[in-house]
């Protein structure tokens, strides 16, 4: 029986228990101009193994979420409630030093840009055979054996070569190659992946995106791949869940989202995108650009720009189950264009 | 107004038409070349005084390129990085010199242009680049970076320019009341229009968009390549459209190129190029093509990285990573040639299509 194929209760029975459960987290930044609700009431539930993909446009909060997860939340910006428990235990409630534990450890994160994780100024070998060592006392030859195998495991050649290097004598693919390889190295419960292959050329994305699906089928790593692509994820992910300022619009098994989007903008956004059906046409556009957080309409966040609108959606809308594993916070769900 | 305005052409969902086979061509490259002299670098030359013996080594960014666009034509240049594609669109644009080849538009030799044909070229030619706010000044108004090329080479007068710019503005889809404000008030889609309306502004014959759209959020990408085909039909526009995703160039062009290691490895009007590719490089690629399935995709790499252009290896470029590589592929670089009428592709094996590549 396939996933798809089981109602919401069975799901989690079959799972066990989720490795992350994310409960009305909310993550604002105090700015001059008023309160920034970057992250304002987001639900999310992972499973071991399980790939979730988190799509919307920039500024809808995706990146947010996965600081928060990672306790990377720093002034103006403040956790407002909700919680966020990793095997059960609240990330919301550890100190700095418990949080600087569960970081590199139990969840990585690898950025959209490697630099955020890798030094100029330190060799592959110096980086990786500390990130080992902090979490873990073993010599420094087993954390290097360590470090090997974890670049084997990314497909780079000649492992040994690059250990020796400095991040700058690597290509943009390569780095990018040895910070995901720096997230596997204390085989995490959890990685964050946020927009990683953007930047980078389809074939060594698909590489990457292969790799990591691999691993994460193996090891029973549970990874949230965050993108403004559903192509990127469609052929990937098990379940979506799609996100707009700040709030999870829909949410679904990938079957269930990318079939049969049932919220106004998930369809917008799988219009925008270019391909071979697409051909010579013009592509559906979501009109208007993504409102201010600051100043956003009352009730859907949505509305402005939605061809469905009417008066029911000044109030705001519920994420209410629509199909199975699919709930979507919408006053029309499924209702194609009046 | 916050929002961004929309498009005064109503969007068709009629297929664009591409040019009639009649159709002139517009712009022309034959063999086109360049070589990039590396130095040894500071950090080189100290290691020469110990002996380290690094040479200046020549960089072929681009091999012997033909390539002929029709008026009206979105032609795809599609590759992986590093492969030479904006080194041929800085040629083409006249920011870079070619080391060799022959660039010719409407049927008149670039070398043979006099000074004043030459900037005319250069004018009818302009770039759409992929980060629109590093190519825009960030201390002059909308209107200024708009129009005042247009005014520099004569297009308006100072005193006509504002409603110059307004009608741009209009025509791009950006409000012409927010002509006084700097590029940081707009969204990153609304300064890639203001990057279009600046080209526009100087009545450009040919557009090459160098990864115009790969930074952008698929959303506000929609709404460019639509405002992309609405300037091909209203204005009658040329395009070269680099890009390094190919569903996007499939989505635009009507005929694709692939590149790959400074050299043109494939060749075919669209549908034909992603229904039959020939190349082994084309059929690997096109594996990665974006879909929205859900079917599983089990993602099969391309072996191997690029290699470096400094060091190309022998015969097919190719070679070191494909799957169908022999002997003498090794050895003996293959010619492109016509495998179907319109269809051209350098690979030594005559029917790849009954060679299975796994
Ligand atoms: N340091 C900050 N100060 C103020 N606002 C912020 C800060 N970081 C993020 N935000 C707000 O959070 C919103 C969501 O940002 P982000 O999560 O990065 O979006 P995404 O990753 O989906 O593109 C932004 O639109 C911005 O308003
Ligand atoms: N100014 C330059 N000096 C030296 N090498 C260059 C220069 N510009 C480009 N190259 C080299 O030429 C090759 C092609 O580059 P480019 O045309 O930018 O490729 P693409 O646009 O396809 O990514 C690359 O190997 C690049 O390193
Ligand atoms: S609630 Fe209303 S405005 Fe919001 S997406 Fe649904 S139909 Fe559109
Ligand atoms: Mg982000
Ligand atoms: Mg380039």
């Amino acid at each position: 029986m396939s996933t798809d194929m089981m109602s919401k209760e069975t799901r989690d029975a079959d799972l066990g228990a989720p490795v992350l459960k994310i409960e009305k987290l909310c993550t604002w930044f105090d700015t001059r101009e008023g309160t920034a609700r970057a992250v304002d009431g987001v639900d999310l539930e992972l499973y071991e193994g399980e790939i979730l993909g988190l799509v919307g446009e920039s500024g809808s909060g995706k990146s947010v979420t996965g600081y928060s997860v990672m306790g990377l939340i720093d002034p103006p910006g403040r956790i407002a409630g909700g919680r966020i428990l990793l095997d059960g235990r609240d990330l919301t409630r550890l100190s700095e030093e418990e949080h600087r534990r569960v970081r590199g450890k139990d969840i990585a994160m690898i950025f959209q840009d490697p630099s955020m994780t890798l030094n100029p100024t330190l060799r592959i070998e110096t980086q990786m055979i500390e990130a080992v060592r902090a979490h873990e006392a073993c010599s420094t030859a087993q954390a290097r054996r360590r470090a090997k195998d974890a670049l084997d495991m990314v497909g780079i050649p000649s492992p040994e070569e690059r250990l020796r290097a400095y991040p700058f004598e690597l290509s943009g693919g390569m780095r990018q190659r040895v910070a995901i390889a720096i997230a596997l190295l204390n085989k995490p419960r959890l990685i964050i992946a946020d927009e990683p292959t953007t930047a980078l050329d389809v074939s060594i994305q698909s590489q990457i995106i292969y790799e990591l699906q691999t691993l994460c089928r193996e090891t029973g790593t549970a990874m949230i791949w965050v993108t403004h692509d559903l192509a990127v994820v469609a052929g990937m992910a098990d379940r979506l869940a799609v996100m707009y300022a700040g709030r999870i619009v829909e949410v679904g098994t990938t079957k269930e989202v990318i079939e049969q989007p049932g919220h106004p903008y998930t369809r917008g956004l799988m219009g925008s995108v270019p391909m071979h059906e697409t051909r010579g046409r013009r592509l559906a556009r979501i009109p208007g650009a993504t409102p201010s957080l600051l100043h956003l309409p009352q009730g859907c966040s949505f509305r402005e720009r939605c061809a469905l609108a009417d008066k029911a959606c000044t109030r705001m809308p519920e994420l209410a189950q629509h199909h199975q594993a699919q709930s979507i916070r919408c006053w029309h769900p499924g209702e194609t264009d009046r | 107004m916050t929002q961004t305005p929309h498009l005064a052409l109503v969007p068709g969902t009629a297929p664009a038409a591409a040019p009639a086979p009649e159709t002139p061509v517009i712009l022309e490259i034959e063999g086109l070349t360049k070589s990039f002299i590396s130095t040894p670098g500071l950090g080189g030359h100290i290691a020469n005084l110990f002996g380290a013996g690094i040479k200046r080594q020549e960089v072929r960014a681009v091999s012997g390129v033909d390539l002929s666009v029709k008026t009206g034509e979105i032609v795809g240049i599609v590759g992986e990085s590093g492969c030479g594609k904006s080194t041929v669109a800085r040629m083409l644009a006249g920011i870079s010199n070619p080391t060799g080849g022959e660039i010719r538009y409407r049927g008149k030799a670039r070398s043979k242009m006099t000074r004043a044909e030459r900037e005319d070229f250069a004018l009818s030619i302009q770039m759409i680049f992929q980060d629109p706010y590093a190519s825009l000044n960030p201390r002059m108004r909308v209107r200024d970076i708009i129009g005042e090329a247009a005014v520099v080479h004569g297009y308006v007068t100072r005193a006509e320019m504002p409603a110059y710019v307004e009608d741009l503005m209009t025509r791009v889809g950006l409000a012409p009341d927010m002509a006084d404000r700097f590029p940081h008030q707009f969204s990153g889609g609304q300064r890639q229009r203001i990057g279009i309306a600046r080209a526009l502004a100087l009545k450009p014959d040919v557009l090459i968009c160098d990864e115009s759209v790969a930074a952008l959020d698929v959303s506000i990408q929609a709404q460019v390549l639509n405002l992309f085909m609405d300037l091909r039909d209203s204005l009658g526009l040329t395009y070269l459209f680099i890009s390094h995703n190919l569903g996007v160039v499939e989505h635009i062009s009507d005929r694709v190129v692939i590149m790959y290691l400074g050299r043109v490895v494939e060749s075919a009007p669209t549908e034909e190029l992603y229904a039959r590719p020939h190349h082994p490089y084309t059929r690997l690629l096109m594996d990665h093509l974006p879909t929205l399935s859900v079917e599983r995709r089990t993602h099969r790499p391309i072996a191997g990285d690029l290699p470096s252009p400094l060091d190309p290896p022998p015969g097919c470029p190719f070679n070191p990573r494909c799957p169908l590589a022999t002997d003498r592929c090794r050895s003996e670089r293959p010619a492109l040639r016509e495998v179907t009428p319109g269809h051209i592709s350098a690979c030594h094996f005559d029917d790849t299509s009954s060679a299975e590549i796994r």
